[in-house]
């Protein structure tokens, strides 16, 4: 379907007081043929099916005109129409929006790869400004020899890319105790997974020459809350990055330019922005982000510390709030899924509520900790009730549960960690709204 | 010293990197550890404290811990870890003394981080610690006495135990459990 169908222009019609600025008046004639073009279609209300059929029986405007010239958008900035596919936040949830977070909006995206202008922000003190010039990384502590390294330095050691999804702890913490988001961007919405490129943090640590007593990092983030968490030597050795690029591009200086640390399947306040000082060292700092957040109150009244991996999961994209059923007939699901402990081997998608079951396919890359797409394909929907929904089983056999058996274990008060099985409600309308099922 | 990888002494990589100074390390280290490595010399006092949490914390955390609107408490919450909303304080929650410090240097005033001294990080951290129930109103904190401060809910903690504690093996394909409808989002 092309993007005159009506969905799409009321959508863009809503958020054209929002249009990005890219679109000046120097667009001139084209601009204004758009909007002609779009009054005009949305005049036809309710009969935009026949409306569509129509315009493309004749010869759009586009087509009759010359559309804008190279170095209009010398970056490039999506399409117009697709303005309401950005970040968002809610705000009630945090007191300030410079220690807050927003939302990656999951439903209107395709693939694995997300964005870097749409990949969630989550920052303690606001997104630093960081002149790359200035910075320094420190890498002291138990070392043999205490160093700085500069970008440069950095830009000359061999590098590796990877794709990794990076998950906040409390992606989904608003929905501990019952269905409360309604929409998949803020029930599911802090994640977001991109090919990182940098240099194995194992080098650095090598290039100084650690103690063999060495047990624990402290990493450090070069912003206003000077972000720290203490991460196990192993981990350090094993996977991490020191990640210059995403997506092919430098950083975005809200996700650390000029660099950040990559804690693969982890929980993504680990993976530190702005990344200034890495102190090695004998024992855990016990930082307040790993002692008064980020540790999960339990049934009994204590606390688990520590819990780093970021647990099986998936949700269904399609349909999901945002994206209700249009029409009976064919219709395509699709979601995602991940896990923090190795590759996505499975996903059932159920229709009744998790009573029965079907193999979704998987769509690769199939890759380690990292989104892993998946379809069910071949389906049709007649107008009837449904309680979708998905679960996930990873390389290491876990299976995602629903939620009644994970808040018989964890209760309902641990903020974090929750990936519980989502089940999206299907009216007969085609509708879909996010209920809790037990 | 022993290393991992390359030989002590010997770069690995040729010109990559140059020599931490000493002045560096020292203006960049603030962390402090349980352990008390790390922590500043200098001291505070609780009534000093007072005096520089009125000026640069109340408005945001109230005049005595009790928080703003959203903002953080830093009192209270005793006894509710296990209610159905529990409130997670200094108090009642946090399990070292030291981790106050090394937040209130890193991080506070909100608007204004690492511009306190270290005596005035001292001085706030005893004078929280008070309205906690934690020290007396005539304790002074310092480098030492920071490492013998036993916090109410330092027990309260255990390492993560997921990998042996949980398990969803459900794998049921057909005719699984019937379900009811719990809730809905509005």
């Amino acid at each position: 379907m092309s993007c005159w169908n009506g969905t799409k222009t009321r959508a863009y019609l809503r958020s054209r007081s929002k249009r990005p600025d890219w679109v000046r008046p120097d667009f001139g004639r084209r601009r204004f043929l758009v909007a002609g073009s779009l009054a005009a279609v949305a005049g036809g209300a309710g009969a935009s099916v026949s409306r569509a059929e129509e315009g493309n029986s004749l010869v759009p405007e586009w087509t009759r005109s010359l559309g804008a010239g190279v170095d209009a958008s010398p970056y490039g900035m999506p399409s117009p129409y697709e303005a309401d596919v950005v970040r968002k936040n809610v705000d009630w949830l945090t007191p300030t929006r410079e220690s807050s977070v927003n939302f990656t909006p999951l439903h209107a995206l395709e693939g694995i790869v997300t964005p870097n202008g749409l990949c969630f922000e989550r920052h303690h003190a606001g997104a630093a400004v960081v002149d790359p010039s200035a910075h320094r990384l420190l890498l002291h502590g138990m070392v043999d020899r205490p160093m700085t390294f500069t970008l440069e330095d950095l830009l000359r050691l061999p590098r590796i890319s990877r794709f990794y999804f990076l998950e906040c702890a409390a992606n989904g913490g608003m929905e501990w105790r019952n269905a409360q988001m309604n929409a998949v961007q803020f029930t599911h919405g802090m994640v977001h997974c991109v090919q990182y490129t940098g240099v194995p943090l194992r080098l650095l640590l090598e290039h100084a020459g650690i103690s063999d007593k060495a047990k624990w990092l402290l990493v450090e983030g070069g912003d206003g809350a000077a972000m720290t968490r203490s991460l196990p030597i192993d981990k350090a050795l094993d996977d991490c990055m020191i990640a210059l690029f995403m997506n092919g591009e430098r950083l975005r200086t809200e996700q650390g330019y000029p660099l950040r640390l990559v804690v693969p399947g982890f929980e993504g306040s680990m993976w530190i922005k702005w990344l200034r000082r890495i102190e090695v060292g004998e024992g855990a700092w016990q930082t307040r982000e790993e002692t008064a957040r980020y540790t999960d109150l339990m049934p009994d009244g204590r606390a688990r510390r520590f819990t780093w991996e970021m647990d099986c999961k998936s949700v269904i994209t399609t349909p999901c709030p945002e994206n209700p059923i249009a029409r009976k007939g064919t219709n395509l699901l699709r979601g995602l899924a991940w896990s923090g402990r190795g590759m996505i081997a499975e996903v059932h998608v159920s229709f009744d509520g998790g009573r029965n079951w079907r193999h979704a396919k998987l769509e690769g890359p199939v890759y380690d900790k990292c989104l892993t797409r998946f379809f069910l394909e071949d389906w049709s929907w007649n107008g009837e009730e449904l309680y979708l929904q998905s679960r996930a089983v990873d390389s290491t056999g876990y299976v995602q549960p629903q939620m009644a058996a994970l808040k018989k274990v964890r209760g309902v008060n641990s903020t974090y960690h929750n990936n519980a099985i989502q089940t999206w409600h299907v009216k007969p309308s085609g509708e879909v709204q996010n209920v809790r099922l037990g | 010293m022993g290393s991992h990888g390359a030989e002590a002494g010997e770069a690995r990589y040729d010109g990559i990197g140059a020599a931490a100074s000493a002045d560096l390390i020292r203006a960049w280290n603030i962390d402090v550890a349980p352990n008390g490595a790390g922590a500043p010399p200098g001291s505070g006092n609780v009534s000093n404290g007072e005096a520089v949490y009125f000026e640069k914390c109340a408005h945001c955390h109230g005049d005595f811990g009790e928080g703003v609107g959203n903002m953080p408490k830093l009192i209270s919450g005793s006894g509710t870890l296990l209610d159905d909303r529990p409130i997670r304080t200094v108090g009642n929650y946090w399990p070292f003394a030291t981790t106050l410090f090394d937040y209130i240097k890193r991080t506070m005033p909100m608007q204004a981080p690492q511009s306190l001294a270290d005596e005035d990080v001292y001085s706030v951290t005893s004078y929280v610690l008070y309205i906690n129930n934690i020290v007396p109103k005539d304790f002074i904190l310092n480098q030492t006495s920071i490492t013998g401060i036993e916090m109410p809910n330092v027990d309260g903690f255990y390492m993560d135990n997921r990998k042996t504690k949980e398990s969803y093996a459900d794998s049921c394909m057909h005719d699984c459990p019937p379900y009811q409808v719990l809730g809905v989002a509005k």
